[in-house]
């Protein structure tokens, strides 16, 4: 067993980072994030890692761009409005095929919002984001845990497929306390034979560039993109369920709300509500299959898709059902968080109709 | 058995630390925890609050509407959180700065002068907040008092450790203010 230890969501974020070999961090504070530069900020003088905080989010992510592309594992955090300057750099990420680990604690949007909690960002993060057909790997953490074990997961996926990878977050995960238990550090010897580290006498230069003039050769690129998201789809997906075996209605929700959805399921199952969650880890590439085989069961009667935001996560629900039953939506927004009990009501209320 | 707690005050008067205590103290109690702060637009003077869960099995949500114990330090907290006591719940306040305590007779309430005993008999306002915590750990048991021992000399950074005996004290202090009801 590793070390247990209570701690912030963000600042398990930064350690595990650490123990999992980071070697830069480039980063702008943003509230409800700033810990994780803190964290990190407070234990460089510790470890043999670079951390510079940039002037701007754009300053950053080209720095991910550069010390990527030279090979380093790198990281950087910010928050929704922060997010949003990076898309540019991200798209050239994708495209140049480096791995960079992203985390978006989410606040609300739109524009510069507010610093409480919100899952606002889920088109951003999992539909691309910035220009260009590209995905970046959605890992959606719903616990302290998860943000430490997401971190290593989601430096391996990045080197696995050379991909930027996303941990799409929120304020209250970010902020919120709860016992962890932290893995043992890894030695990260990074095998990188891409990577532009100096031209050696034995082989060709390296170039990672995401400038491709010619459109034939754009589309090639572009075909090999796809043909590794393909594999992405096929290998990476991952969920959860909870008293799903037997309900006759689905939950669905992730991050923080299923948190609260699970209290939910809890309330219901006492009440003889047939009700479960089903809680998509990964939100790109989102389970679409898992709900295809659900919705073809006959004992569903309905899914309802929970999420704090006016209702983006609900279309991936709607495209794996595929009109074979139906989907509902509840949601708050703004930086609200529903709680237990009224999602409840509203299930309740739904089921009398259906 | 899951207990919902709350701790709420002005900014500065501990409710974030106290929470933090008991939670740490329960983990060490090998309890599953969880801590969620406010964490609006605070400032020191402000309020404050944090919730805490502590139970036996994997928490749900961290965020809760109802509580089985609250600890208000203001009356804008106790305004707002008293409604929120479960039937039968603890409702610890602190009843040298409020002036009107709470009404609900189907709640068990605490009046604990945190703040007067500070700074007259320890001289020290800071540890009001483990006076609070004396009161109550003896009424609701939830954590054993050296699990609070263990979480003050844990979670308190070296150089603030020789404050640890007249925290011990103030704890202690607000053990002998009360009485299980």
């Amino acid at each position: 067993m590793g070390e247990l230890r209570l701690m912030k969501g963000n600042e398990a974020l930064g350690e595990a980072a650490i123990r999992a070999g980071l070697q830069g961090y480039f980063g702008y504070p943003i509230t409800p994030q700033s810990e994780v530069i803190e964290y990190l900020a407070q234990q460089e003088p510790k470890h043999n890692y670079v951390l510079i905080q940039a002037e701007s989010e754009l300053a950053a992510v080209n720095m991910m761009y550069g010390a990527g592309g030279a090979g380093a594992r790198v990281l950087t955090t910010t928050s929704s409005p922060g997010f949003s300057l990076m898309q540019e750099g991200i798209s050239y990420i994708a495209s140049a095929e480096i791995p960079c680990l992203f985390c978006n604690v989410v606040r609300g949007g739109p524009g510069l919002g507010t610093i409480q909690p919100s899952q606002s960002d889920y088109f951003q993060s999992t539909k691309g984001g910035g220009h260009g057909d590209y995905h970046t790997i959605v890992l959606a953490p719903n616990s302290v845990q998860e943000m430490v074990d997401f971190v290593y997961l989601g430096f391996e996926l990045a080197d696995k497929y050379r991909t930027p990878v996303t941990i799409l977050t929120d304020g209250a995960i970010g902020q919120m306390m709860e016992k962890v238990e932290l893995p043992d550090p890894i030695e990260y010897k990074p095998d990188k034979p891409w990577a532009t580290t100096g031209k050696t006498k034995d082989r060709e230069r390296n170039i990672l560039t995401s400038l491709y003039i010619q459109s034939e050769d754009m589309e090639k690129k572009n075909q090999v993109l796809q043909k590794k998201y393909d594999q992405i789809k096929k290998n990476e997906v991952r969920f959860d369920e909870y008293k799903i075996k037997d309900a006759d209605i689905i939950i669905v929700s992730f991050g923080l709300t299923s948190r609260v959805t699970r209290k939910t399921v809890d309330m219901g199952r006492k009440k003889g509500m047939k009700v479960g969650l089903f809680r998509p880890q990964t939100l790109w590439p989102f389970p679409w299959e898992k709900l295809e085989q659900y919705a073809e069961e006959d004992r569903i009667k309905f899914f309802i898709s929970v999420e704090m935001n006016a209702g983006q996560m609900v279309e991936d629900v709607k495209l794996a059902v595929c009109g074979k039953k139906p989907v509902h939506f509840y949601g708050r927004m703004g930086g609200i968080v529903p709680a237990h009990d009224e999602i409840y009501n509203h299930i309740q209320k739904l089921s009398e109709k259906e | 058995m899951l207990k919902e707690m709350v701790f709420a005050g002005f900014g500065g008067q501990g409710v974030l630390s106290l929470g933090t205590l008991l939670a740490y103290g329960a983990m060490k109690e090998g309890k599953e925890v969880s801590w969620f702060p406010s964490y609006g637009p605070e400032m020191r003077g402000g309020t404050a609050n944090c919730m805490v869960n502590i139970s036996d099995e994997k928490i749900s949500s961290p965020i809760d509407t109802e509580f089985d114990i609250a600890v208000v330090f203001n009356k804008p907290s106790l305004e707002k959180f008293e409604p929120r006591v479960k039937k039968d719940g603890i409702l610890i306040w602190e009843s040298s700065t409020i002036d009107k305590g709470p009404t609900r007779k189907d709640i068990r309430a605490y009046a604990v002068p945190a703040i007067k005993i500070a700074s007259e008999k320890l001289e020290n306002t800071k540890v009001m907040n483990m006076i609070a915590m004396g009161a109550l750990v003896k009424v609701s048991q939830i954590i054993k008092t050296e699990s609070v021992h263990t979480a003050l000399k844990e979670t308190l950074p070296q150089r603030y450790h020789h404050l640890l005996p007249l925290n011990k004290k103030a704890l202690k202090m607000g053990m002998d203010l009360v009485e299980k009801k």
